[in-house]
């Protein structure tokens, strides 16, 4: 039988275009913040979440420089490379060896540091996820297979682009408040509608901006010892999907995010109409969409009219991109995993900016490239 | 260079050449491995599921923008990966059919090596 385990400390950057930081630098910001948060915690291993420092030829193994750097030289480990879904794959990994006795207390920092190549270097990095020989070849990336996907389902269930707007602009309202967010303003559906194309009929202002920033989580047996609310890692799930949109029988099914979810939920004793506080790989709007119908919020064809209703705004009831999600955040990709812990951590203990009342239970997804592999987890506020 | 990587790719890039399944005739792309499958040549007819105009390119497909890229339902039971070629964006649409054809996919740089593959275009 495996025993709790708890986020007992936490601790972020900014995220920004931070031109003055490396990887290491803002990897060590926020684990030094994670560390001090939960003191006298007997920490065993580092996982560490970075999905493009190889891919863009910066560094690789980067786990071992950060634990020295914060004098955990001589620990155990990890550097996991598992794209956006790098961040949900450590929080696991540290879970697990908490839950099975291995450690006590296990550090996890997600870091990204994209901002010091060119677009096209770093499309070319994020299209890795992607089946190398049978989509990366040719030209795809992933911004171009969302736009292929939303353009079937427009197609399919006769929904049109203005529909997906409120999904951007309800990102950009709640980011306002994050003082950690990339873009802090507000946009009109309007303007998203107006804007360039970056993969027809996906618009600039519905494409996420991939930016620099670390997250830091500290997993542990004990709970954090001061007055604030102790919140326990309920349930975890991770699952996988064809890499290849062209071998997905049905491609507007993320199966890796319903299947992952559904054990996470279903080790956590729950279900999702319990979830208060929720988040998501969400760069544009299809896949928020998408993501919404595989956790089973509505039926398929339908979810866009959560955005039209308000159900997806932070006051609604089913509040989305509370921190201004990968749209107005920033997309931190490999690290959004542990952001996605540090936020809704803080949703949990009531301290968060667009705060969701009495939030007890809160829900994480992330997922690499098309959601070829998704990780889930869910909390719970004791 | 990265010969090799293309190289070992020629059948399927050059032929769209897959794979058939020997006892229940199932037809792959891409080629399948395993004794059970033997190499089989698709007719390289489909119809357009979805497509996508690239604006935003990665290294080594900037001087291409805009592009198409699409997923073709072919005739014979897989789905394809490729680029639209010889027709405008407005032309195109969910469900027209569509053919390969061969055509210059890329440059691997100094080394001068040119990549050659299948692409789809509106049926002549």
């Amino acid at each position: 039988m495996m025993r709790p385990v708890y986020i007992a400390g936490t601790g972020l950057t900014a995220v920004g275009e931070l031109w003055e930081r490396t990887a290491l630098s803002l990897a060590t910001e926020a684990l030094r913040a994670a560390m001090t948060a939960s003191p006298q915690q007997p920490i065993g291993a580092l996982y560490v979440a970075n999905a493009l420092g190889a891919a863009l030829g910066q560094q690789s193994n980067l786990a071992p420089a950060i634990a020295a750097a914060v004098g955990l030289q001589g620990c155990e480990t990890l550097t996991i490379d598992a794209g956006g879904a790098a961040g949900g794959l450590a929080i696991r990994q540290a879970m697990l060896a908490v839950a099975s006795g291995a450690y006590d207390a296990v550090a996890v920092v997600g870091v990204e540091k994209v901002s010091d190549v060119l677009d096209e270097r770093r499309e070319a990095a994020l299209a890795l996820t992607t089946d190398g020989d049978w989509e990366g070849l040719h030209g795809v990336t992933l911004t171009s297979q969302w736009a292929m996907l939303m353009r079937k389902y427009m197609h399919d269930y006769a929904v049109a682009s203005a529909d997906f707007a409120a999904f951007p602009v309800n990102a950009h309202a709640n980011a306002v408040a994050n003082r950690h967010a990339l873009y802090r303003f507000a946009i009109t559906p309007d303007k998203v509608k107006n804007a360039g194309m970056v993969a027809d009929p996906l618009s600039l202002l519905d494409c996420a901006t991939v930016a620099d920033g670390a997250a830091a989580v500290i997993i542990s047996a004990q709970p954090h010892t001061s007055t604030v609310r102790a919140v326990r890692i309920a349930g975890s799930g991770v699952a996988s999907d064809a890499i290849a949109l062209h071998e997905r029988a049905d491609m507007l099914d993320l199966a890796a995010v319903r299947l992952a979810t559904t054990r996470a939920l279903h080790q956590a004793n729950l279900t999702i109409n319990d979830v208060q506080a929720l988040d998501m790989t969400d760069p544009h709007a299809i896949c928020a969409v998408l993501t919404l119908e595989a956790l089973g919020y509505t039926p398929r064809g339908t979810a866009t009219t959560l955005g039209a209703s308000g159900a997806i705004s932070a006051n609604g009831t089913v509040p989305l991109a509370l921190t201004g999600g990968c749209k107005a955040r920033g997309d931190v990709v490999g690290a959004l995993g542990v952001y996605q812990i540090v936020e809704l951590t803080a949703q949990l203990r009531g301290t968060a900016a667009n705060q969701v009342a009495n939030a007890t239970v809160a829900l994480a997804t992330c997922s690499a490239g098309l959601a070829s592999t998704a990780v889930t987890h869910v909390l719970v506020a004791e | 260079m990265e010969l090799a990587r293309h190289w070992r790719q020629r059948n399927a890039r050059y032929r769209l050449e897959g794979s058939r399944h020997r006892s229940d005739g199932t037809i792959a792309f891409p080629p399948r491995e395993g004794n059970e499958w033997e190499p089989y040549v698709l007719s390289g007819q489909g119809e357009l599921l979805t497509y996508a105009v690239v604006h935003q390119a990665p290294s080594g497909h900037e001087g291409e923008v805009p592009y198409m890229v699409a997923i073709v339902q072919l005739v014979e039971g897989p789905r394809i990966t490729a680029q639209l070629t010889d027709c405008d964006a407005s032309e195109v649409t969910i469900g027209m059919a569509v053919e390969m054809t061969t055509r210059l996919l890329g440059d691997t740089g100094a080394d001068g090596l040119l990549l050659y593959g299948y692409k789809f275009r509106p049926v002549l």
